[in-house]
């Protein structure tokens, strides 16, 4: 099958606008900004049941129609934070198939009636910076970005900007403040970005991801897109497998694809051919899967997954072979929580320097069965109570990882 | 020199990306700029960013602090930052990074002596396929380095004193 | 009128407006929902997590949009997670939970969440006693703690964030309320955040350290003690003080204070004051106080108080009996009634001055104001109207600031200012020179000293300015000195007062003017007919003279020549002043801490003052010393009580309207509700329990219409090619009897300086940072040159009470 997302894999240098073109490029931009009404777009997208890549899953297309049209001007802004541990997927995008994402992200813009759309990428992104600012100005050299495009009233610019190490801007509202100047830290919500975003006006957040489903999408209509992948979760996804695998990567794969089928066919099985003992479907927020045949034959989707206790988020897959002791997996999440909390909640920013002091605790050797316990309870006091998600993802490893695998807690205090 | 009499065009041109009204946006990309050539913000630059943005001294340091990629004090002209995230350590990278530290002789967080490079260790740098991997942030900002080991690190690293060398001479 | 929502809060029904958020809907029905970073002064940010509760909304069917019902009731829809009262808005029919088992395990788990870091010094922590986080430890906190203390974050403690507020890092619980107060409120982001995480920290990196004359609000805001006054720091208990009401008596504003007072071994067992806090007003000050009323009330305490009549004998002062002080004035007013002058203050209360002008009033002699301004006549026609409250003027009202830098003469003003500014308010500031309150402003108007009249009568031309200001629901406008001496302001006030009434901007609430004083009485002394004179030198010179709360000897050498050529000079006063020096009679006076009295603001709100401390000495208050004088001289003026001075003043000035001092001790219901027992809510400010005063009617609100005469032309004076001209401006921090002594502010009062264009300095050829001499009529000075390329060439300003004389603009050489 060929891509649909990472169509560089098919196509040699697809980054060079003139390959992007001679395959159909800006064909979509074209089609909407010339002969559709913005809402037709989102209507399109609505209905290809496209949703979001940045870890909700949220629809798409419903959310470009929450754009508060009595307020303006309003903005688009690409969500290129990427910064979930395990994840791997927008920079593959963005390096190698940039114009169909910076296509995805312009018919966007047209359809909630921004003339001005932001990158966000993290800072670690810098190459990629760079190389789209120069995508950007070849697209403004051939009339794709700028005024007046293809005749009509329509005018659009597109900027990235670098953040500069900070897991927590990826969360869109963080994102926002930090676009503005800000110390990134999440705002309250409500209001929702599409009635409160950047600068106080109506913005559209979207995952690099998700943007480049668009110009595919409005090419070939939404039912071609809903003919992949499940009825729950319609079309592709990037997977991005990494861990104990023999070979680790992005695979754009439909929904539904079983975990069997992306460790063992496309990452061609677990290193020195060991058993998988544990999967983290969503990066380091994810919860732990205990694995068994059933597990691996679980097709991925947003609903499926759900039944396995965990949820996919960003399909960032980690895989866990039985070497590996969970006490250590938690030591290592928390670790990374701890330095990306934004500090801003209480339970956060305390709960984590906790959580900190006592998976450092145990995992030496010098804990307790008593720390374990505490560590648990620590975590599930978290739980509802923080500001933002980054709170209660801190938790989702030690949570299942304490009940799911008591036993490497119970050694790891025992040795 | 002032920040603003030093880059008078890419201050321009960055502003242009923002609402003028809004232009305290531009903290970020100052602050690259400010940092460019000693590897951290001190506080000249700082007052320059906050007189050109018309915000407070204070509200540029408190960005600084918060973003892990800006500096308030000099470390070596190349820091480099190894992922020993979860996803990559799965990948053998805590041994590497320890492999890397007996090799220069250093700890994490110190500076070779001779002021070349700070090594330190970061969190996932979505790179998590292609460990062991590092970034490095130097002058000309910041590079990815992966699938490596000991001795292709340590090629990268004599590249870069003989770089050092033959720019002094 | 807003739209009224009923909701339940732990089973009670409330009913409060449309938008209240939950944990203040709670507040008004009496149930306090715990908190630490919700302030209701500020934006809602949901961060502390402290006030967790359980809400629940009736459930709307999907396809019809109705509420469900169950039983006959709305069918109640809880969330799975609790929410904070903090950021959630009220709605209909809502149902919260704050007492629950489940609100309850959230609100303690936060607790302890903050315990986990917060050291345990509350035996030696200033806060012990007023502190919300220690309370709340109390009601909701665990038992015992889990967390190891060996694994607490050991941080720095006693991080001076300038040289008047301290900082201790691991008492800080990150609630941002003084970082977020320094931004939304005071506008001057000098404190921030820095780091991430569980390393988060408060820094400011201003030059002075945390540079804002706001900043000791922070201290009490602060729900923890990690924030403390250089003033108060270590200083006392809570629980050890008294609280009097009081009012601030450094600007014209009228700040509700609050005197906290203690006996004190230190002080050889006197009861002295050990802080002054805010008092809840929100038609004057709402619950701030700027740092010059915080921390300069050191001067009562001052070793040079007065503490015995003093007459002169053989060339010397030496202490005397009261009777022999007061016959000895008394003789001398009396053998040259036609030469009588009284030259009181603005220092001083009602009660003083208006038994000193009636003293003056039938022994014949002339009552002179001690000032550098006028235009109080017409603040009594056209002032404010009574009901202006600057706290709810917004979109579609004007305030216009004439010739004054409202930052540094009236703080609290600046901010309220400042805030009705963010609420929309158009905000016009005209001014020679750029100040503070620039930032705020829709237009800026920048004209040449000297072109004062001009500007305003530029209002009554067509522009956008003046058209917006025409047509404003409401306009006030505040006039100042910056660049004007007594005629000039007089001319001034006259222009905008004729402003005002064409545009039909009188007579009304939130409409009228206000002139930005010197002093806190100025308003109260004009209302009781002082007047200041164009030329005192003149006016004093060979007269008898009786001064009252002025340091004329010391403030300017052509006044002390003028004093020296004087028959004879009773001074009364606090402290001993040059002016003392001179005297023939010196009698002791009360500090305004330590009798009653009452004092009339800029917004002409005539508020009472109380005793917070024993007098020292023998000192009595003013109106008694000058009712003594009054007895020799065969007057009879009340002397004992000033309630009934107050009453003998309220039934012969029309404009008291007969007030008593019960109606001025009045009280209403204030929003937010503050200082109860529950501190964490509006911090350790002070509820209001001793009366919020009244504001007088102008003339033209008593009688719909106002007589205004024409303005007088003012030759402007402006240099020619080679001249100087050298103008007075106002500075917070000066050399002021009632500041100067205050040791905390001496860095901040700084060196004597003069300000002019660079271009100036080079004409001058003088250097930034140098030190110049300069000279005009009699008054030589020496001062450090600062640059400021906003104002005009040719032009020196010189700040007044800094140590050279300056009333008015004049010519002067520099060298
Ligand atoms: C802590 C945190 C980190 C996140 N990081 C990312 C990220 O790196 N990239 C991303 O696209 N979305 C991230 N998200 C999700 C965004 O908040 C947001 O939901 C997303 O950008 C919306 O785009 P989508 O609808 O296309 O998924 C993060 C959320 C949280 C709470
Ligand atoms: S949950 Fe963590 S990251 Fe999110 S606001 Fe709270 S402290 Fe910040
Ligand atoms: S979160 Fe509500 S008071 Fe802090």
């Amino acid at each position: 099958m060929s891509h649909v997302l990472l169509r560089h894999r098919d196509i040699p240098d697809l980054n060079t606008l003139s390959v992007y073109k001679k395959n159909g490029g800006f064909a979509a931009f074209k089609k909407a900004v010339s002969k559709m009404q913005p809402n037709e777009v989102t209507d399109v997208v609505k209905n290809s049941g496209l949703r979001g890549r940045g870890g909700a899953g949220f629809p798409t297309g419903m959310k470009w129609s929450f754009i508060d049209n009595k307020n303006w001007p309003h903005y688009v802004v690409a969500n290129a934070d990427e910064s979930e541990p395990g994840t791997f997927k927008d920079r593959e995008i963005m390096e190698s198939n940039p114009f169909q994402f910076l296509e995805g992200l312009a018919i966007a813009s047209y359809a909630v009636g921004a003339t001005v759309a932001y990158i966000y990428l993290r800072g670690e992104f810098w190459q990629v910076a760079a190389f789209l600012d120069e995508k950007i100005a070849e697209m403004e050299e051939a009339g794709f970005l700028g005024d007046n495009l293809f005749g009509t009233e329509y005018s659009l610019k597109i900027f990235t900007h670098l953040g500069a190490g900070a897991y927590i801007c990826g969360e869109e509202t963080a994102l926002l403040e930090s676009l503005e100047g800000k110390r990134g830290q999440p705002r309250v919500r409500p209001p929702f970005p599409p009635s409160y975003g950047l600068y106080g006006k109506p913005t559209i957040i979207n995952n690099v991801e998700t943007f480049t489903n668009v110009p595919m999408i409005l090419a070939n209509g939404a039912d071609w897109y809903k003919s992949m992948g499940t009825a729950d979760s319609s079309g592709v996804k990037i997977f991005s497998l990494s861990g104990r695998v023999r070979k680790p990567g992005n695979y754009e794969l439909p929904f539904g694809t079983t975990f069997r089928q992306l460790i063992y066919e496309y990452g061609m099985g677990v290193q020195d051919g060991r058993p998988v003992k544990a999967i983290m479907p969503a990066g380091a927020s994810s919860s732990l899967i205990v694995v068994d045949d059933k597990v691996l034959d679980t097709p991925m989707d947003y609903a499926t997954v759900r039944t396995l206790g965990a949820d996919l988020g960003s399909a960032s897959v980690i895989v866990l072979d039985d070497t590996v002791d969970i006490d250590w997996v938690v030591n290592k999440t928390i670790h990374f929580f701890k330095h990306e909390s934004c500090g801003k909640c209480t339970p956060c920013r305390e709960g984590n320097y906790w959580m900190r002091n006592l998976t450092e605790r145990i995992h030496s050797g010098a804990g307790s069965q008593g720390d374990v316990d505490l560590l648990l309870n620590v975590a599930k006091q978290m739980q509802g109570k923080c500001l933002c998600a980054l709170g209660e993802f801190s938790t989702m490893a030690v949570v299942t990882g304490i009940e799911r695998f008591p036993q490497d807690f119970k050694k790891a205090v025992k040795a | 020199m002032s920040l603003d009499k030093k880059y008078p065009k890419e201050i321009k041109q960055l502003l242009a990306k923002y609402p003028p009204e809004h232009k305290r946006s531009a903290v970020m990309p100052l602050l690259y700029l400010a940092q460019r050539e000693e590897g951290y913000v001190n506080k000249e630059a700082m007052q320059d960013i906050a007189r050109i943005l018309d915000i407070t001294e204070t509200e540029v340091a408190s960005i600084v602090g918060f973003y892990s990629l800006y500096h308030d004090k000099k470390a070596g002209k190349y820091r480099m930052q190894v992922c020993t995230d979860l996803p990559c350590a799965l990948r053998g990278a805590d041994e590497f990074l320890n492999n890397l530290c007996e090799n220069l002789g250093i700890k994490v967080g110190e500076t070779t002596e001779d002021g070349l490079v700070t090594l330190e260790s970061v969190m996932c740098l979505a790179a998590c396929d292609r460990a062991p991997m590092f970034q490095t942030q130097g002058p000309d900002g910041i590079k990815y380095h992966e699938y490596m080991t000991v001795d292709r690190t340590m090629e990268l690293i004599d590249a870069l004193k003989k770089a050092e060398k033959e720019g002094k001479e | 009128m807003t739209k009224q929502v009923s909701l339940t809060i732990n089973g009670t029904q409330v009913t409060v407006p449309e938008g209240t958020l939950v944990v203040d809907a709670a507040k008004m029905a009496g149930i306090d929902i715990p908190v630490f970073c919700h302030h209701p002064k500020l934006e809602p940010v949901g961060m502390c997590r402290m006030c967790l509760v359980e809400i629940g909304r009736p459930m709307l069917d999907r396809t019809t949009g109705q509420v469900v019902m169950e039983n006959g009731q709305p069918k109640i829809q809880f969330m799975p997670k609790l929410e904070t009262a903090c950021t959630n808005r009220v709605s209909e029919g809502m149902v919260v939970m704050t007492l629950s088992d489940k609100a309850k395990d959230g609100q303690q788990g936060t607790v302890e969440f903050l315990l986990t870091s917060h050291p345990l010094d509350c035996p030696v922590c200033d806060k012990g006693g007023e502190c919300p986080l220690q309370n709340l430890t109390m009601g909701f906190g665990p038992g015992k703690s889990r967390f190891i203390y060996d694994e607490k974050l050991h941080l720095e403690k006693q991080v001076p964030l300038g040289e008047l507020i301290w900082l201790d890092r691991e008492r800080c619980i990150q609630c941002a309320r003084c970082i977020r107060f320094q931004d939304e409120i005071a506008g001057e982001a000098v404190l921030g955040f820095d780091e991430r995480g569980r390393n988060t920290q408060i820094v400011s990196l201003s030059d002075p350290g945390f540079d804002s004359v706001f900043s000791g609000n922070t201290t009490d805001i602060c729900p923890v003690g990690a924030l403390t006054t250089a003033d108060f720091r270590f200083g006392a208990r809570p629980w050890e003080l008294k609280a009097q009401a009081s009012i601030c008596t450094q600007c014209p504003v009228g700040c509700n204070t609050t005197l906290n007072t203690r006996r004190e071994a230190k002080s050889g067992g006197d009861i002295v004051v050990k802080r002054v806090m805010p008092r809840q007003n929100e038609e004057v000050n709402e619950i701030w106080l700027c740092d010059k009323g915080r921390f300069a009330y050191h001067y009562a305490e001052s070793k040079k108080r007065l503490t015995k009549p003093l007459v002169r004998k053989d060339e010397k002062l030496a202490r005397a009996s009261w009777d022999a002080a007061v016959k000895l004035a008394a003789e001398n007013f009396s053998a040259n009634k036609k030469d009588f002058v009284v030259l009181a203050s603005g220092r001083l209360a009602n009660e003083d001055l208006f038994n000193l002008k009636s003293l003056a009033d039938t022994a014949g002699g002339k009552a002179i104001l001690y000032s550098d301004m006028a235009g109080g006549e017409l603040t009594r026609l056209v002032g404010v109207g009574a009901g202006t409250n600057i706290g709810t003027m917004g979109a579609g009202d004007v305030i216009l600031v004439v010739a004054s830098d409202l930052y540094e003469e009236a703080p609290i003003w600046w901010l309220r200012v400042k805030q009705a500014a963010d609420r929309g308010a158009t905000l016009i500031v005209a001014n020679p020179r750029a100040t503070k309150l620039d930032r705020f402003a829709k237009y800026t108007i920048r004209y040449a000293y000297g072109d004062e009249i001009k500007t305003i009568h530029d209002f009554e031309k067509k522009s956008k300015i003046s058209d917006e200001f025409a047509k404003a629901k409401n306009a006030i406008v505040f006039f100042g000195s910056d660049g004007l001496g007594v005629s000039g302001t007089g001319a001034l006030a006259s222009a905008c007062a004729n402003l005002l009434k064409d545009t039909e901007h009188v007579g009304r609430p939130n409409n009228g003017l206000i002139g930005v004083w010197q002093r806190a009485n100025d308003q109260g002394a004009f209302e009781i007919g002082f007047e200041p004179e164009e030329d005192l030198a003149k006016a004093l010179k060979g007269k008898s003279v009786y001064i009252v709360g002025a340091d004329p000897v010391g403030d300017d050498p052509n006044l002390a020549k003028a004093l020296n050529g004087a028959k004879f000079v009773a001074v009364q006063d606090i402290l001993e002043t040059e002016t003392t020096e001179i005297a023939d009679v010196v009698f002791p006076a009360q500090a305004f801490t330590e009798r009653e009295g009452t004092f009339v603001s800029g917004e002409r709100r005539v508020q009472r003052f109380y005793a917070a401390v024993p007098a020292q000495g023998d000192s009595k208050p003013d109106f008694a010393i000058t009712s003594m004088v009054a007895k020799q001289m065969g007057v009879i003026l009340e002397g004992s009580s000033p309630s009934v001075v107050f009453d003998i003043l309220s039934h012969s000035i029309d404009a008291f309207n007969e007030l008593t001092y019960e109606k001025l001790a009045e009280l209403h219901g204030q929003w937010p509700i503050v200082g109860r027992g529950d501190l964490y809510y509006g911090g350790t400010t002070y509820e209001n329990t001793q009366g919020l005063g009244v504001q007088l009617m102008p003339v033209a609100q008593v009688e719909g219409t106002v007589k205004l005469s024409k303005v007088r032309k003012e030759a402007a004076l402006r240099p020619k090619e080679k001249e100087l001209l050298a103008v007075p401006v106002n500075k917070l921090y000066d050399l002021g009897v009632t500041i100067a002594s205050a040791e905390l502010l001496e860095q901040r009062i700084g060196d004597v300086y003069v300000s002019m264009h660079s271009a100036t300095a080079k004409k001058l050829d003088v250097e930034v940072g140098s030190l110049v001499k300069l000279s005009f009529d009699g008054v030589n000075g020496e001062a450090v040159v600062k640059i400021d390329d906003t104002i005009s060439t040719g032009v020196v300003l010189v700040p007044r009470s800094m140590g050279i004389a300056i009333h008015e603009p004049t010519l002067a050489k520099v060298k």
